[in-house]
């Protein structure tokens, strides 16, 4: 089948074959999605499709799906079913916070230099200050308490519970309390999208003010957020239009992606201690073994200071956009930092935040583990990276025409 | 075979590939990412990697994009805004076409285990009557790039590949377009990818050097004119000079260190000999032992001019012409080629 609006060359066999026999260590980037939220999905697209802000029955079953799953969201996070605003993801999400708090409150943002660029880029935008971080990439809560001052004008602060390339842990309390100190009428937005599968959301919730989710990070779908706002914080909407969610986010609700993000939620968070206690072997076999059998190989974050799902790695002496190409190859995905439009790698500036030499950053390799991560992975995974960084080795230095 | 295709999401690069997938060669299309600033549609404009990419989908092939683009700074970009500083006129696709795709991206198709890498120049390489691989004229003289290609040696001419290069440029647009690719009335590149034609080189290298306002003088060192930016005048330059009428004038000489350009008439733009440095040939040792009479093409798509070549020392050569003609701006790239006007013997660039 061939012709305007057809994608017959994406087909789900084709996709499934190709697809097929890989390891994917690429978690930290995207989840498959978890059968819990394809099954809650499913009835959604068809059998239950109305839209929830109308005013017949079939409206009603929608809106009562919306609201059930609120409640469910509002548990994990530990905040009131009323603070739950969905969103079309993270990025979303960062840009309501600071572009909402700035347009409302006036003053500026300040974020770390180690935030996604969803939330950098938006800071930067509207003239925030950045502030550096420590060598491990987290922001550290005395450099708060010394560079704001509760005059500065600061009106939003952002900063990421987990840092997505390297795993990173903030001290959100500590951060919060600093904040809270030094300018007490700034709002605390936490970019809690590489959270969500670590962290108990409830124990960083009394902390913030705005906490951010993507969906697609925790096993559910694409195009579906969260954004926690906690009641009396007013932020101007990114979006206007139909006054949904409270007049804060307009636009007709993404009912099956709601119903699937809150079922991957609700599963995220009922495994979240055995998961982390599996997926902890899984982390530490692959540390242990990448380090003794890839040449030169170091541990970018101490152990200890970051995630169980996010392993980063420094390989000296290698380009890592080559490396990637014949890892997959050898059918394993991994990452290294994020792209640009045009697909190109871009130099990681969260490794340039964290002091860490170009030479060093050149050969960063981002392996992300997730709910579908076995024991099989992690070993040929290691066997993949070792036999690459060595191919790669043994092949430098022929050269071209200079 | 093995082979990485450069496809820079012309029609080119994008029937280089089908080719080479008709031939049964297993391959990958790569688009360098070299220039990371505003361009107008130049080699690295993401809707031309959208192209690539898309043609390379068509082809049932995988796309990758490398970020070359740290390496185009240092190789092409600041070299081009330094040289202009010093008064000199590079030729940035040469020097892209030696340390990005023939230098950086061969290196790393070794490195990825790729037996050759294939780019969409309307050239060729085949064995001259000694059987040494040679950089070749395209069949479509109207399109030859072997010009900017005549760096490729060694090893190098061993492992690339110019599948349009034996094909007119017509032919290439209709092999595309029978085979449906996006690419196929895609106009053909134009000038220097990251300069924008609205702010031409001027307004590109403004924001990147100082300019010095000179003094034109004529031949006899009398006032003729001035200019606001000596690092922009060029060897055979007639407006802009500030002369005020009368006989044509052109640019004879530069000298951007004392801020004077000199203007003469056209005969005195007129030279015999030219020096040319940082010389390339196609085997190390095949550069003449002593005189050597060849064809010589100073620029990109320039008329050929007889001359003999003569080795000065290892890195110079002082080239005579036959008859004489206009001067060359230092900077410039020259390529020798054999009398049957056929075969790169090698080239290198203008001093003086």
């Amino acid at each position: 089948m061939k012709g305007i609006g057809s994608l017959g060359h994406v087909s789900h066999e084709s996709a499934v074959g190709k697809v097929g026999g890989y390891v994917y260590l690429d978690h930290a980037a995207t989840s498959p999605l978890r059968p819990e939220a394809r099954a809650a999905m499913d009835p959604f697209h068809d059998v239950v499709f109305a839209n929830p802000s109308g005013s017949h029955r079939f409206s009603r079953v929608a809106r009562r799906a919306i609201d059930e799953a609120r409640d469910v969201v509002a548990e994990v996070i530990g905040c009131r079913p009323g603070e739950v605003v969905f969103t079309s993801g993270g990025t979303e999400g960062a840009n309501s916070a600071i572009f909402g708090a700035v347009r409302r409150h006036g003053g500026t943002a300040v974020c770390s230099a180690a935030e996604h660029h969803a939330v950098l880029h938006c800071v930067e935008h509207v003239g925030g200050r950045v502030l550096p971080v420590s060598p491990t990439g987290a922001l550290d809560a005395t450099l708060v308490r010394e560079t704001l001052r509760d005059d500065d004008g600061t009106s939003v602060v952002s900063v990421m519970a987990v840092n997505n390339e390297v795993g990173v842990i903030s001290d959100m309390v500590e951060i919060s309390r600093a904040v809270r100190r030094r300018a007490p009428k700034a709002i605390l937005h936490t970019d809690a999208v590489q959270a969500a599968c670590w962290l108990d959301l409830r124990d960083i919730w009394p902390h913030v003010d705005v906490m951010t989710l993507s969906a697609h990070k925790f096993g559910g779908p694409k195009g579906i957020g969260v954004m926690a706002l906690r009641d009396g914080i007013n932020l101007e909407p990114l979006i206007h239009g139909g006054g949904q969610e409270r007049d804060r986010r307009s636009g007709t609700h993404n009912v099956a992606g709601i119903v699937g993000a809150t079922a991957a939620l609700a599963v995220t968070h009922a495994s979240r201690t055995e998961e982390i206690a599996r997926i902890k072997k899984l982390r530490d076999a692959l540390i242990q073994e990448l380090l003794s059998s890839v040449e030169s190989c170091s541990l970018t974050v101490e152990d200890g200071q970051a995630v169980p799902g996010i392993v980063h790695v420094c390989i000296a002496g290698i380009e890592n956009e080559a490396l990637l190409y014949l890892l997959d190859e050898q059918g394993l995905c991994a990452s290294a930092a994020s792209a640009c439009a045009s697909g190109a790698m871009e130099p990681s500036h969260v490794l340039a935040a964290m002091g860490v030499q170009k030479s060093r950053a050149m050969g960063a390799l981002r392996l992300s583990l997730g709910h579908t991560t076995t024991q099989q992975d992690i070993e040929a995974a290691v066997r993949i990276v070792a036999d690459a960084a060595a191919t790669l080795r043994s092949r430098s230095g022929t050269a071209g025409v200079r | 075979m093995k082979v990485l295709v450069a496809m820079s999401g012309g029609v080119d690069s994008s029937v280089a590939a089908l080719l080479l997938r008709e031939q049964g060669h297993d391959i990958v299309g790569v688009t360098m990412r070299l220039w990371g600033g505003e361009s107008d549609t130049g080699c690295c404009s993401v809707s031309d990697v959208d192209d690539a990419r898309r043609v390379a989908q068509q082809l049932d092939v995988d796309h990758l994009v490398f970020n070359f683009a740290e390496d185009f700074d240092a190789h092409v970009v600041d070299p081009y805004v330094r040289a202009h500083a010093s008064g000199v006129t590079p030729n940035p696709c040469v020097e892209c076409n030696r340390h990005l795709k023939f230098d950086r991206l061969l290196e790393r198709a070794d490195a990825l285990g790729f037996d050759a890498v294939a780019t969409g120049h309307h050239a060729r390489i085949n064995a001259d009557d000694r059987g040494m691989l040679r950089v070749t004229r395209g069949a479509d003289m109207q399109k030859d790039q072997s010009y900017v290609v005549h760096m490729l040696q060694g090893r190098a001419l061993d492992r690339t590949l110019f599948p349009v290069g034996g094909l007119t440029k017509s032919d290439v647009r209709a092999i595309a377009s029978s085979h449906g690719l996006r690419t196929a009335s895609k106009p053909d590149s134009q000038d220097v990818c990251f300069i924008q034609s609205t702010a031409g080189r001027e307004g590109f290298l403004a924001k990147r050097m100082e300019f010095n306002s000179a003094d034109v003088v004529d031949t006899e060192g009398r006032p003729a004119g001035d200019v606001a930016a000596v690092e922009l005048v060029t060897i055979g330059q007639r407006r802009g000079l500030n002369l005020g009428g009368g006989d044509k004038r052109y640019v004879v000489d530069v000298d951007v260190k004392t801020r004077r350009v000199v203007v003469g008439s056209e005969n005195d733009l007129l030279t015999n000999e030219v020096v040319v440095k940082q010389l390339c040939w196609p085997h190390g040792s095949d550069e003449p032992l002593s005189t050597c009479d060849v064809l010589v093409q100073g620029s990109a798509h320039g008329a050929r001019h007889a001359a003999s070549i003569t080795m000065e020392s290892d890195d110079t050569v002082r080239l005579t012409w036959n008859k004489a003609q206009r001067r060359i701006a230092p900077g410039q790239t020259v390529v020798f080629y054999d009398l049957t006007d056929t075969y790169v013997v090698g080239g290198g660039i203008v001093t003086s």
